[in-house]
C-alpha cells in the first residue's frame, strides 16, 4: 500500500513523531511504501540539524535522515509552519536575508499543496499528533 | 507557488476541526491546509466537533490577546468553494450555543450522523 504520513508535533516534546517514525519503518519492512512524510505544526522542527539529545538518547532528526535516504522517502517541511517556527533551508536563508540555514539532510521545505498531494497520491494518509 | 494536480482524481477530503480557536495555533494552521486545498479542487467539508465549534462563534475579538482574528474568514470560505459545514449538534449543546451564535451558514447533525460523514470521507485531517 502507498502511504503519507503527517507529523503535527515536535520531537521529544511528544510521541508523535516516535510513532510516525516506527510506523513509516514497520510499513516498509512489509512491503509497503511511504510516498511522503509532510511534517505540519510544530512537527517541522523534526527537521533541524542542530539538535543534540543525550548519547542514550535516539536522535529524532538524524533517524528521519537516514530512513529518507535507505528508503527515498520524501520529508517536507511546511513552509509557512517552518518560517513561523524557524526552520531555514538555503533557498529560505537566501529569500529572508538570514544569517543561517538549519535543515537536516534529506528534509526539503516546501508548501502545503505537498500534504494535499499526499492525501489526493496515496491510498492512506495518517496523522500522526494529538 | 503551488501547483494544482493534474491527475484528475477528486477524493472526499474532510478536515475535522476539534480545538478552540485560540490558545494553540491548531486551529489557524488547519485554515491554511483548507485555504490552500481549495486550490485541489477535491470534494471538501469541514466537520466541527467538541471546542472546535467555539471557531465559529459569531463577534470574536482576539485584539488583546496580539492573536490574528480568523474567525472572519470563515465567512469567506464560500469564495474558495468550500461550502459544506458541519457542526456537530451534541458539541454545540454541551457549550451552551446554538446555531444563531455563529458566524456562518453551517449544517448541523448529530453524533451519529457525524460518524457517517466521517467513515464516507476519503481523507481526514483532524485538527
Amino acid at each position: 500500500m502507498l502511504f503519507g504520513i503527517l507529523v503535527n508535533e515536535g520531537p521529544y516534546q511528544h510521541q508523535a513523531s516516535d510513532s510516525a517514525y516506527l510506523f513509516a519503518k514497520a510499513a516498509i519492512e512489509e512491503g509497503h511504501k511511504i510516498f511522503r512524510v509532510f511534517f505540519y505544526h510544530d512537527g517541522v522542527n523534526n527537521g533541524t540539524r542542530l539538535a543534540t539529545p543525550p548519547q542514550d538518547d535516539r536522535h529524532i532528526p538524524n533517524r528521519w535522515s537516514e530512513l529518507a535516504a535507505e528508503h527515498e522517502i520524501d520529508l517536507v517541511l511546511c513552509v509557512a509552519a517552518a518560517q513561523r517556527r524557524g526552520m531555514v533551508d538555503p533557498d529560505e536563508m537566501k529569500r529572508n536575508k538570514k544569517d543561517a540555514d538549519n535543515i537536516a539532510e534529506k528534509f526539503r521545505i516546501s508548501g502545503l499543496g505537498q500534504l494535499i498531494e499526499a492525501g489526493v497520491q496515496t491510498e492512506r494518509l495518517i496523522t500522526f499528533g494529538d | 507557488m503551488e501547483e494544482e494536480l493534474e491527475s484528475g482524481v477528486v477524493k472526499k477530503f474532510l478536515y475535522i476541526n476539534r480545538r478552540a480557536p485560540h490558545g494553540t495555533v491548531y486551529a489557524h494552521e488547519a485554515l491554511e491546509v483548507v485555504l490552500i486545498g481549495a486550490a485541489f479542487e477535491q470534494d471538501v467539508s469541514l466537520a466541527f466537533i467538541d471546542d472546535g465549534v467555539f471557531q465559529l462563534k459569531k463577534d470574536q475579538d482576539t485584539s488583546e490577546i496580539n492573536t490574528k482574528n480568523f474567525s472572519k474568514i470563515f465567512s469567506a470560505l464560500e469564495m474558495y468553494d468550500v461550502e459544506k459545514l458541519y457542526v456537530e449538534k451534541e458539541s454545540l449543546e454541551l457549550r451552551g450555543l446554538t446555531e444563531d451564535d455563529l458566524s456562518v451558514d453551517v449544517k448541523v447533525i448529530d453524533s451519529a450522523e457525524m460518524k457517517k460523514l466521517i467513515t464516507d470521507s476519503e481523507v481526514i485531517f483532524n485538527f
